[in-house]
Parts: C-alpha cells; structure tokens; sequence
C-alpha cells in the first residue's frame, strides 16, 4: 500500500506543478539588489547578491552549476550527483528538515517540493527561498534557467544557456529522420511497467521528433504516469523500448529481452531497447538535450533498419 | 482415564463424514478448471476465447496448432497468461492446504502458512538481499533468499518451542513463532530503514505478486510443493486422529508429536517455496480451510483435498481481479485476498472462541 501511496503522491506533485514562472522583465546585465521576483510561491525578495545557496533540488544543481552560479552554492541536497563534485549534503529535497537547512546559513534557497510547506517554513527564518516545481514543458525549464540567472546575478550565462538549449534542440528536430506512420515506443519508468504519457514534460520531449506514445490510451486516470501491464505492453508492440531505470532497477537490453513474452516485441527482436539515464530523464534541466540527442539517434537507427 | 475408555471413545467420535465424497471432489476439480479456464480468456487484452481455445489445443503434443493468433497475442497466452494461472493455482493450493495442516496439528483454527514466521522470515531474506546486492544480482537470489529466511525462521521457532521446558505443547511452540516472528520482523524494518531507498521493491514483495512470473517461476517451486503437498495428504487420516488430542492420539498409537512434526515441516517446505516466488499473499491459507471445513465437513480426509482445489480456484480468481479491475495497471495480489479475507478472519475470530 504504500508503494502506492507514495507513487500516487509523486504523480499528483508532478499533476500540481508546471506553473510558468513569472519574473518582471528587467534591462539585460547584471541584477540590482535588493531584487524581488515573482515566482510559484510569491513574490521573493534578494537582499542581497546570495553567496551561500542550498539547492534542495537536483535539476536547479544542475541549472546553477550550468549558468556559472555554482561557486555560489554551499549545498546540495542527497540527490544532486551532477556536475561532478557538487557539495553534496545529507539534506533531502523530499523530506527536508529545516533546521539543518538554516545551518547551513543560506541566504537563497532553491526547492522542487512545497509538500511539505518548506517555503513557508523558510519565510518564518527569513531566508529567501525560491521553488521550482517539476517542469510541464521545455518553456517551463527555460523560464527557471531565466529566474535562477536573475536571482544569482549570472544573467548573461543564463541566457547562454537557455539560448543554446533551443538551438540544440531545433536543431535535433528539424534534422530528425520523419517516419511514417510515427515509431510507437514505451518509456519505461521502473519495472512494474509504470510509463509517462504524452502530457508529461519528458512525453512532451519524445513528442517533438514525431514518436507515438504507448501509454497514452492506457491513463484513464489521467495522472500522465499510468502503470502498464505486460500484457498491453507486448500488445501495443512498440518499436521502441526506452528504460529510464537503469539505475534503480539495473534494467537493460538484456533483461528486458529476457521477460516472459517480450521477445515478441518489434523493440525488442529489432535491437531498440535504448537504455537511458533515469536521472537525465527525470529532471528538467540543460542535459534533456543529451537526451534529446539518444532518442533522435535511436530514431535513425530504426530508420535505417527499415 | 483408562485406555480401554479413551478406545471406546474414540471409536464414538464421528468423524464425520469420514470419507471424501465424490461429489465434492469433483466439484473442487471442475471449480479448478473453470476458475483456470477464465483466467487464461479474460485480461487486459482482449483475445478471442475460439482462437486462444485452438491455441491451448494446439499446445498439446500431437495437436496441430490451428488458431491465427498474432505472434504477440500468443505469446500473451502462452508465455503469461498460462504459466500465471497455473502459478496461482500452485501457490493458491498450496497456501489453502498448508494452512489446513497447520491447523490440525496445532489445533488452532486461526493457525495459517505463515504461523510459525515463515512469512516473516522470507520477507527478511528477501529485504537482505534487495538491500545489500547489487540489484541484477538481487533479483535473482531474492526466491533462494526467501526460501532460506523462512526454512531458518520455522526452524528456529521449532527449536525456541522444543526448549520450552517440561509443559512443551503446541501452544509453546505457536508462541515461540511469534517470538521468532516479531524479531525478525523488527531486524527486517532496522535494514529497511538504513536503506529507504529499496523500500518500493520490499513492499512490492510483500504485498505478493504473480506479475512477472514466466514458466521458471512455476518450475522453481514446483518439486518442493509437490513433496509437500503429497507429504499432508499422506497424513490426513493421522491428522484426524490428532484432533481429539494428544494424550488421547498417544493412548491409540498415533506418535502425535512426531505427526505434528513430519506435518509441520511439510507445510513450512511448501510454504517457503510458493512464499520465495510469489510474496506474501495473506489470508487464503486462512479463509479456503474454513469455508471447506463448514460446507463439506470436518474431517481432514476431506479438508485437505478440497482446500488443495478451491484454494488454487480461489487465487486464480483473485489474480484474475487483481489484473482486470484497475486494467492495465494491476492491483497486488495480496491486496485482493486480504480484502476479502480479514472480515471473514474477524468471523472466524467470533465463532472460534469454544472452540479454543
């Protein structure tokens, strides 16, 4: 039960979140502190040019180290692992423990999940704290990369970052192979067949190079995360197979193949069971364009077998 | 009392009926099959019972295979359908007649598969290994791990019941189950806490799964609950016998410590087999020996045989539940049976008490 319990709770973080944050558009440069912004959770005043950010969210790690923020940070919660040698803490994004946050003396923090009032919690302590909610769609990533440059005083670098990933990206769909009719394909959250339908941020991704979603007839529910059976899954024959737990559940190729009846599948008879990165895909930030990049390359490949 | 008396006694106690009918022996047979039959036809695909029929046939040696299945919807029916049902049916049969002989030889009608911590002791085994493995590796050992956990834990409460001093009865040894039971559960929830990350794939075992099982799974367990089963069945007679008592079983021949023990180790074997591939699925061993004990009889000539078929026919229904009501998403095994099987624990609970 509560293996359920818990999965629903992501699933209605993720349906919560996706509001597109809000900030006043300001001459391009360096910022002006105090600097108040307009975010998820109100509107947050900067005093100061913040010099010891916690970051409670491993995408917003990413984002900050990716913008030039990074010497900035003091901590990182226990699930940032990327870039190499962030100063990774035993702080938890999910059960955070606001004491041992403001041990840290932050004067900026940044959150993925108000489930636990933390924002509130934070304000009390008046530290500056800043949530990023999981992202709906690349604007969102793009509109938080945007904030995060502001609040850090690293603008320019922001909008380098936020530039290059749009190029990079249309870059990857306009020369993406067109098939017809469009690759079905399965994304494989974790292996008891949960998956993410087209109204996800990462079915979203998948959708830009014309792919067609397996999971999509399957959430009744409407949560975008349904859990698939076996039995759909070999049915809707996908000809594309992408494990995003790899690391969770050690999935590969080679299990996959292994499982009772999916050597009947088009993936799987064919070789296109992609391996991906469950931390990439499961964050919003600037890797998605890695990301992009394996799926466009799995759908030439697919191409060219046909 | 004198043992001419305790003769004459014995002799006076209807076993009643002492025979298995015919009748309900055919019936738990055609309940079985039936049972087989809808959960092999209906799932979350939708396959034509005429096609998937000409399949089944087709899958008999000699038999030509007839049907215009596609290749993915027969390979639904043969490589997860049928080897699920019949899984059921193994684990389901199995539970329901362990739970039976537990009952006799402990005289205790709310005895089920897991009283002496065999479910306590594979769920540690298995937390071990997913906590401590790598997790390929993990996935693979986790049925030998839960095997041995269980095999450890009935044999230790055997041997904390057997030291129980001079007034060792079945009572002691159901109580050192528990004692056993509560340590190893507690060692389970210290690992699980250290590791809170592989909780999600602990629980998932837990809350018993039939849903990643090919036809390994079915072979894996099958010896093991064969002598089992074959094992009870053996003593069903010697079982009726126990009923009235030790000393009184003694008094006719009946050695009841030594039946008790042969059943016993029967039952936690076969327990610990079906417990290692399919999690733990509560209350079947509990519901199925008492529903059969009150329509057909109380004698377990009669009980063993029946809680064996309906007990396989009532898994393969609740798995059939599990894997269409929340389509195709599926719904833990372990959820169903416990749905339907803590009321009727509570009444039984009620009815029980002059009986204890």
């Amino acid at each position: 039960m509560r293996r359920l319990l818990g999965f629903l709770v992501c699933c209605l973080l993720f349906a919560a979140c996706g509001k597109t944050s809000l900030v006043e558009p300001t001459a391009a440069g360096t910022s002006t502190f105090p600097l108040t912004v307009t975010v998820e959770n109100g509107s947050i005043t900067i005093p100061k040019k913040p010099v010891r950010i916690v970051s409670l969210s491993p995408t917003a790690t990413e984002m900050l180290f990716a913008i030039g923020a990074g010497p900035q940070v003091v901590a990182v919660d226990d699930q940032s692992n990327y870039p190499p040698g962030v100063p990774r803490t035993k702080l938890s994004g999910f059960e955070p423990n606001v004491e041992a946050i403001a041990a840290y003396k932050p004067d900026l923090v940044v959150f993925a999940d108000d489930s636990h009032k933390l924002g509130d919690s934070l304000k009390a302590l008046a530290i500056p704290a800043i949530l990023q909610s999981p992202a709906k769609q690349l604007n969102d990533a793009y509109a938080q990369t945007d904030v995060l440059g502001r609040v850090t005083d690293n603008r320019a670098d922001a909008a380098r970052v936020v530039d290059q990933m749009r190029r990079d990206i249309a870059s990857l769909v306009a020369h993406a192979p067109k098939l017809s009719p469009a690759p079905t394909y399965y994304h494989e959250l974790s292996n008891e067949y949960y998956s993410a339908t087209s109204s996800t941020f990462i079915g979203k991704v998948y959708a830009l190079l014309g792919l067609k979603n397996i999971a999509d007839a399957a959430d009744k529910a409407g949560t975008g995360y349904p859990q698939l059976s076996p039995e759909y899954i070999i049915e809707s024959n996908p000809s594309l197979i992408f494990l995003a737990d790899t690391k969770c559940c050690s999935q590969t190729a080679e299990t996959v193949a292994k499982r009772p009846g999916w050597d009947k599948i088009d993936a799987v008879t064919s070789g296109h069971v992609i391996a991906l990165d469950d931390d990439v895909v499961s964050r919003w930030g600037p890797r998605i364009v890695d990301f992009l990049r394996t799926v466009e390359r799995a759908v030439k490949a697919l191409k060219q077998a046909a | 009392m004198a043992v001419a008396e305790l003769r004459e006694r014995l002799t006076a106690v209807p076993l009643r009926p002492a025979r298995l009918r015919i009748g309900w022996l055919s019936a738990g047979v055609a309940c079985l099959i039936a049972a087989a039959f809808l959960g092999v036809f209906i799932g979350p695909v939708g396959i034509d019972p005429a096609q998937a029929l000409r399949k089944l046939v087709g899958l008999l040696p000699f038999v030509p295979d007839t049907s215009h299945l596609s290749a993915q919807h027969a390979a639904i029916l043969t490589q997860l359908r049928l080897p699920r049902v019949v899984l059921a049916a193994i684990v389901g049969g199995t539970l329901s007649i362990s739970g039976a002989a537990y009952q006799g030889a402990f005289r205790n009608p709310l005895a089920d598969p897991y009283l002496l911590g065999a479910a306590a002791g594979a769920g540690l085994g298995a937390t071990i290994v997913i906590a401590y493995t790598p997790a390929g590796i993990g996935s693979d050992l986790m049925p030998i791990a839960a095997f041995a956990g269980a095999l450890v834990a009935v044999a230790l409460a055997y041997a904390v019941g057997r030291a129980g001093g001079p007034g060792r009865t079945a009572t002691t040894l159901v109580l050192a189950g528990i004692a056993v039971m509560s340590f190893f559960t507690a060692v389970q929830t210290f690992v699980l806490q250290r590791r809170s990350d592989q909780i999600r794939e602990v629980y998932g075992w837990i809350l018993g799964r039939l849903a990643t099982v090919g036809w390994s799974d079915v072979l894996l367990v099958l010896p093991y609950v064969a002598v089992g089963t074959a094992t009870i069945l053996a003593h069903r007679r010697l079982l009726d016998v126990l009923a009235l008592g030790d000393d009184e079983a003694e008094a006719v021949g009946v050695p009841a410590r030594r039946v008790r023990l042969i059943v016993v180790v029967a039952a936690s074997l076969s327990t610990a087999a079906v417990v290692a591939v399919s999690g733990l699925i509560g209350f079947v061993g509990l519901i199925v020996p008492h529903i059969v004990r009150l329509v057909a009889g109380t004698s377990y000539r009669v009980i063993l045989p029946l809680s064996l078929c309906f007990g396989g026919a009532f898994l393969i229904l609740a798995d059939l539940l599990g894997r269409t009501v929340i389509s195709p998403a599926e719904l833990p095994i372990g959820v169903i049976t416990a749905f339907f099987g803590a009321p009727f624990f509570a009444l039984v609970l009620r009815t029980s008490r002059k009986m204890l």
